[in-house]
């Protein structure tokens, strides 16, 4: 098989006294969206976290292109082409659109000074791929619509060219239009090679756009499964369980429903 | 992605209210002259303040010589409020502002007096370089304990108001240094320092000119990108109330004589080192990214240090720029007084933070103009000194100053609380 895009080899981090996460391995390929699952609590944002540089992890090391590779800080990150799109959106509410899609690196004049013109320019452009009635992006996002300020954030991540993608509960303020709008975005980019990390409490949301799961709970790594070789009913039991498909019993999937 | 157009015909937008029938008048108002309605409501308080100060006191308030004393005496404040407002924005607090600019103000004092000699070309430029110097460095060790020692700002800087004081002390032992370099003087502004009419006409139309020229070249640039763009009557309606705000400011100092003559004062040297701090601060505020992390960090923090802004570093930043403004403020302070006391800049911490308030600056961070930190420190300002000319105490003065304070904080609360 090809070489993975990404690899994540044995992650571990702690918070105090919180295993957050504990010796979990993923991996993703270009052009493949992996979902990442498991209840809230269950990790998954700090394990991606450790991807896009927000900690450092304690332990465990990260292959990108099969290269080790140090991610020590966001910087770090977007140097290997990975983009995120936060649970939180991490967007500064008191900023207008453009400023928030080009925070940490600014478009800028010849003379060094803030070229607000033309990341205007270039904000219209992509917010108006992803939402062509996104007129009121000169006002600060505080202003804006949940789907709006989530139009924001992943304008951003798709603005720079990103390899990787990692969406973090891209969905979670959304209605069902506009969800079914991340959906298409996801077919789209997958097509362009773009790797994805789409993480999900809630299986319904990631089943159908996956090529492969990946279960956690407690902080460990259940399992990864090709999306097309289970059912829904299984990676629900790994959900709640923590057991893999084979080790689940019909007294099991029973007791899910 | 041309076929994700048709799905993205969301809903969404009609909630953020975008159209204008359904802005107030105020709102309207507000979006064509690109000031906010905190800032007019000011500007509009302002106004009652000097009215009112005016019929109190039987005209002497608005009298030239009274502005022109008012301008003077808010330079000081508007120096510091300038860096305050980005202390404040990136929601840390500086108490030690009054304090620094003691410590500044005596060690400029010392060297220009005892340790260089006196009345050499180069002594008194050589002391201000240096007080700016020593600014910075008392901002990079305020600076490193908040940022690198994580010792919240409001507990650091309180140290540094006792610590700086005692330093001011310290410099010559508690004696008064005295008197400073004629040059030097005048950036005090006392019966020389004013730059006389003609000067300040000359400035006054380039500032003119220049207002003109951004406000035009801003929108030349707007309608090439092919932008949404305000109304032209709007944009020249505003050149033409900075041109009138312009000329009436030159006209008013230049209505004021030296004494015993026909012979305008004009601009007073520390309005126009006031000026130049808010250009300067301005630039720094809305072209920089130092700036524009600034209020990222006031806004989310945690958004900041994801975006991969080097949040320490800005900060100390921050700091260094505070430090460096007091020194400025301290240079027109002694140059004022024409000597270096160790209680210069005492309380000055409270008037700074309350024109910086004053002026739209939201203790909840991410939210503050430079700008309206000046306007806050000439509220201020005229309050203290209407009181003067009214024969108020000092006792009763400092009773009104603290209850402005927190009613500015209090307006400042109810505002952020009725936008949410
Ligand atoms: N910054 C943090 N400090 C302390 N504990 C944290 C922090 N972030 C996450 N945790 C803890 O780590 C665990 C995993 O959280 P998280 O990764 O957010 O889970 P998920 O995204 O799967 O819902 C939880 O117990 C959470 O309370
Ligand atoms: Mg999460």
């Amino acid at each position: 098989m090809a070489t993975p895009l990404v690899e994540m080899r044995n992650i571990s981090k702690r918070f105090g006294g919180v295993q957050a996460v504990d010796d979990v391995s993923v991996d993703l390929y270009p052009g493949e969206v992996v979902g990442l699952l498991g209840h809230n609590g269950a990790g998954k944002s700090t394990l991606i976290k450790t991807l896009a540089g927000a900690y450092p992890c304690d332990g465990g090391e990260i292959y990108v292109n099969g290269e080790r590779a140090i991610i020590e800080t966001p910087r770090d990150a977007r140097s290997f082409g990975i983009e995120t799109i936060y649970q939180t959106l991490a967007l500064a509410d008191n900023l207008d659109a453009p400023a928030n899609l080009f925070l940490g690196r600014e478009l800028m004049t010849a003379f060094g000074t803030l070229d607000d013109d033309a990341m205007e320019h270039e904000a219209r452009a992509v917010l108006h791929r992803l939402n062509p009635n996104f007129k009121n992006i000169k006002d600060p996002v505080k202003n804006m619509s949940g789907g709006q300020r989530q139009s924001v954030a992943i304008a951003r991540a798709i603005l720079f060219n990103a390899k990787i993608l990692i969406m973090d509960e891209p969905t979670a303020a959304l209605g069902p239009q506009e969800t079914a709008m991340v959906a298409e975005l996801i077919q789209q980019l997958k097509k362009e090679g773009i790797g994805i990390f789409l993480i999900s409490h809630d299986l319904h949301d990631v089943f159908d756009l996956s090529d492969r799961v990946s279960v956690m709970k407690n902080g460990r790594l259940v399992g990864t499964r090709q999306t097309s070789k289970v059912t829904k009913d299984e990676v629900l039991g790994m959900i709640i369980l923590g057991k893999l498909p084979e080790d689940e019993t019909a007294d099991d999937l029973a007791s899910l429903h | 992605m041309p076929d994700l157009d048709k799905t993205m015909a969301s809903d969404a937008d009609t909630e953020a209210g975008q159209s204008p029938l359904r802005l107030s008048m105020m709102d309207q108002f507000s979006r064509l002259t690109g000031l906010d309605s905190r800032l007019l409501a000011m500007l509009g308080a302002l106004l009652v303040i000097w009215i009112v100060l005016n019929i109190m006191t039987n005209g002497i308030f608005l009298t030239p010589r009274n502005l022109y004393n008012l301008a003077v005496q808010s330079s000081v404040v508007g120096v510091m409020a300038t860096g305050m407002v980005l202390v404040i924005v990136a929601r840390h607090i500086d108490l030690s502002v009054g304090s620094v600019l003691g410590f500044l103000g005596m060690c400029i004092a010392f060297l220009q007096v005892e340790v260089f000699p006196l009345g050499a070309a180069w002594n008194w430029p050589l002391t201000i370089l240096l007080g700016i110097l020593l600014g910075a460095v008392v901002g990079v060790w305020q600076g490193a304990w908040i940022a690198l020692g994580g010792v919240p700002a409001f507990v650091v800087t309180l140290g540094g108001l006792l610590m700086f004081r005692g330093g001011a002390f310290l410099v010559t032992d508690g004696r008064t240094v005295a008197p400073l370099d004629p040059t030097y003087q005048l950036l005090g502004g006392g019966i020389d320092g004013s730059i006389g009419a003609t000067a300040s006409w000359t400035l006054g139309l380039l500032a003119v000119a220049a207002v003109a020229f951004f406000f035009l070249k801003a929108r030349a640039k707007r309608a090439r990108f092919g932008f949404p763009m305000k109304p032209l009557w709007a944009e020249l309606a505003m050149i033409a109330v900075w041109a009138a705000l312009i000329i009436g400011f030159v006209l008013v100092m230049n209505a004021y004589n030296k004494p015993r003559s026909d012979i305008p004062r004009g601009i007073p040297v520390p309005v126009l080192i006031m000026l130049a701090v808010v250009i300067v601060m301005t630039f720094l505020a809305r072209f920089t990214k130092f700036g524009r992390y600034v209020f990222a960090m006031g806004g989310n923090p945690e958004a900041a240090a994801l975006s991969g802004i080097n949040v320490k570093r800005t900060t100390i930043m921050i700091f260094v720029v505070m430090g460096m403004l007091c020194a400025i403020a301290a240079v027109i302070t002694t140059a004022r007084l024409n000597a270096g006391t160790n209680s210069m800049g005492t309380l000055a911490e409270l008037n700074v933070i309350a024109a910086a308030v004053i002026g739209g600056t939201s203790l909840a961070g991410g939210l503050g103009t430079i700008p309206g930190a000046i306007l806050g420190a000439v509220i201020m300002q005229s309050l203290d000194n209407g009181m003067v000319l009214l024969g108020v105490s000092s006792a009763m003065r400092q009773i009104v100053i603290g209850l402005v304070l927190v009613a500015a904080v209090w307006f400042d609360v109810v505002y952020n609380r009725n936008r949410r």
